[in-house]
């Protein structure tokens, strides 16, 4: 579906290295916060989507990590585009560090990246993708038939085919698993 | 007789109902083939094979084709609402179907026109609408990995995508998750919640815990789940008891993929080949079974 087909960015702003010039911003429904990360990529902004840190209550499964100091100005590209967020968070201390999505499992000849609660299993060698796992969302079997034979390069990008969550987290799995398999 | 509710990944797959078979790696229903890879046809593979061991292979299968955007499910939804209130299963499973609520309440009020109220099992889409709709204890058991259990223990999500922990599972959580979702009635009488560690667990608590034998390379393969779902189904469907089946199940499915010795590019059709023999180790020893399940 088309809510969560990124855009490329059309220039990168860089998000500063310390933890005190970041901040998250919360959503209450994950699409909202793929809505936000297509809106803020594509207007250049250097963001990532990241877990929430379990000190904040509120909100989905994904938040929005973001630099601090640009809060004025990317609040206003997001109430443009209608994808204000429910609550902004500066992270102020580590018990407010967004967490990592991503987890890595190597098996020898194969590896294994789970991104949320897809996992997505490439034969090193080949590049083949052996194993698609995780998530009862209803395009995952579909998501797995047409992506699991077939190398990296081949197969289907999962948000051209993938309708949900599980699709998109499968998505970032794809990507992750591109970025450290690529030449 | 055991009924299992589903769809397969393929868009031009017709309404389908008949028996169900298993013919090498293929599920065969009305003279169509469906390969078993994961979802729906992966649970149907293993109750199969669970029937067979057990000397009961009546299967009924209501199939249909949907790639998740749901089209499929709710032509499915309306035929069974037309034709299940005539029907005498022990037993119906319902799988990978679109979230509904309003035709999940319409395939209920069918199954009260039952003459015998069947077990009712769900997992997975049909799970969802299952909470999301109120009626989740008109269910006997549901089978959620723990992610959907986050979701059965939110009482305020109105869908999956709303709840903390669906996508970020945290399995320390179980235990306060099975409580919660108990107290706001958003369980079903029995829930066997699938994870590093199997629980069954009612309304008075966890009633039994299985973790073993574990093989870590079944974490890389997709359909475990599913298989877990069908054994469990069609233990129940040969009218065993839901506690001691779930139980059972969870045994068996693990043994069974440590008998196919996975690799993590190995497919879910090899645990489906174990699971007779898992599943006859698993018998031969009741009272251990028994034990567990009165601790």
């Amino acid at each position: 579906m088309s809510f969560f087909e990124f855009l490329k960015p059309k220039k990168e702003k860089k998000l500063p290295e310390s933890d005190q010039d970041r901040g998250i911003l919360v959503f209450e429904h994950t699409s909202e916060v793929i809505r936000a990360e297509k809106v803020l990529k594509a207007s250049g902004w250097k963001i990532r989507v990241m877990g929430p840190p379990p000190e904040i209550q509120s909100g989905c499964d994904l938040v929005v990590e973001f630099p601090l100091i640009e809060e004025l100005n990317i609040l206003r590209t997001l109430q443009k585009a209608g994808a204000s967020p429910l609550e902004i968070v500066p992270v102020s201390s580590p018990l407010l560090r967004p967490v990592d999505l991503f987890q890595i499992k190597d098996f020898d000849q194969y590896l294994m990246v789970r991104a949320a609660n897809m996992k997505l299993t490439v034969e090193k060698k080949t590049l083949n993708i052996v194993n698609i796992s995780g998530g009862g969302c209803p395009d995952v079997p579909y998501l797995a038939q047409e992506m699991v034979g077939k190398s990296l390069f081949e197969a289907p990008n999962p948000t051209e085919i993938g309708h949900t969550l599980c699709g998109y987290a499968l998505q970032l799995a794809y990507e992750e698993i591109l970025r450290r398999c690529s030449p | 007789m055991l009924a299992i509710v589903g769809t397969v990944p393929d868009e031009k797959f017709p309404l389908t109902t008949g028996k169900v078979s298993l013919k090498d790696d293929e599920i065969c229903i009305q003279g169509k083939r469906v390969h078993v890879n994961r979802g729906t046809p992966a649970l149907l593979a293993a109750a199969v094979k669970t029937g067979e061991m057990l000397g009961q292979s009546e299967l009924f299968g209501y199939l249909i084709g949907d790639i998740g955007l749901g089209e499929g499910s709710r032509n499915l939804y309306e035929y069974l609402t037309e034709n299940l209130g005539g029907s005498r299963f022990s037993a119906i499973t319902f799988h990978y179907l679109q979230p509904d609520v309003d035709w999940h309440n319409r395939v209920l009020s069918a199954i009260k026109k039952m003459a015998k109220q069947p077990i009712l099992i769900a997992d997975a889409g049909f799970m969802y609408a299952a909470k999301m709709s109120g009626q989740a204890a008109a269910y006997d058991l549901f089978t959620p990995d723990v992610g959907e259990m986050a979701f059965l223990a939110d009482e305020d999500a109105p869908h999956p995508f709303y709840t903390r922990g669906f996508i970020l599972q945290d399995e320390k959580r179980v235990p306060d998750m099975i409580k919660r979702a108990y107290a706001h009635k958003d369980a079903s009488r029995f829930l066997l919640v699938k994870g590093a560690k199997d629980y069954l667990a009612d309304q008075d608590g966890i009633k039994a815990m299985v973790d073993s034998p574990a093989c870590e390379a079944m974490e890389a393969m997709g359909g475990t789940g599913d298989t877990l779902t069908g054994i469990v189904a069609a233990l129940i469907g040969s009218g065993m008891e839901v506690s001691k089946a779930a139980i059972v199940a969870a045994k068996a499915n693990r043994l069974a993929g440590y008998y196919a010795r996975p690799t993590p590019a190995t497919q879910v059709m090899e645990i489906v080949l174990h699971i007779p023999k898992a599943l006859e180790e698993i018998l031969s020893n009741n009272n251990e079974i028994q034990r567990q399940i009165c601790k």
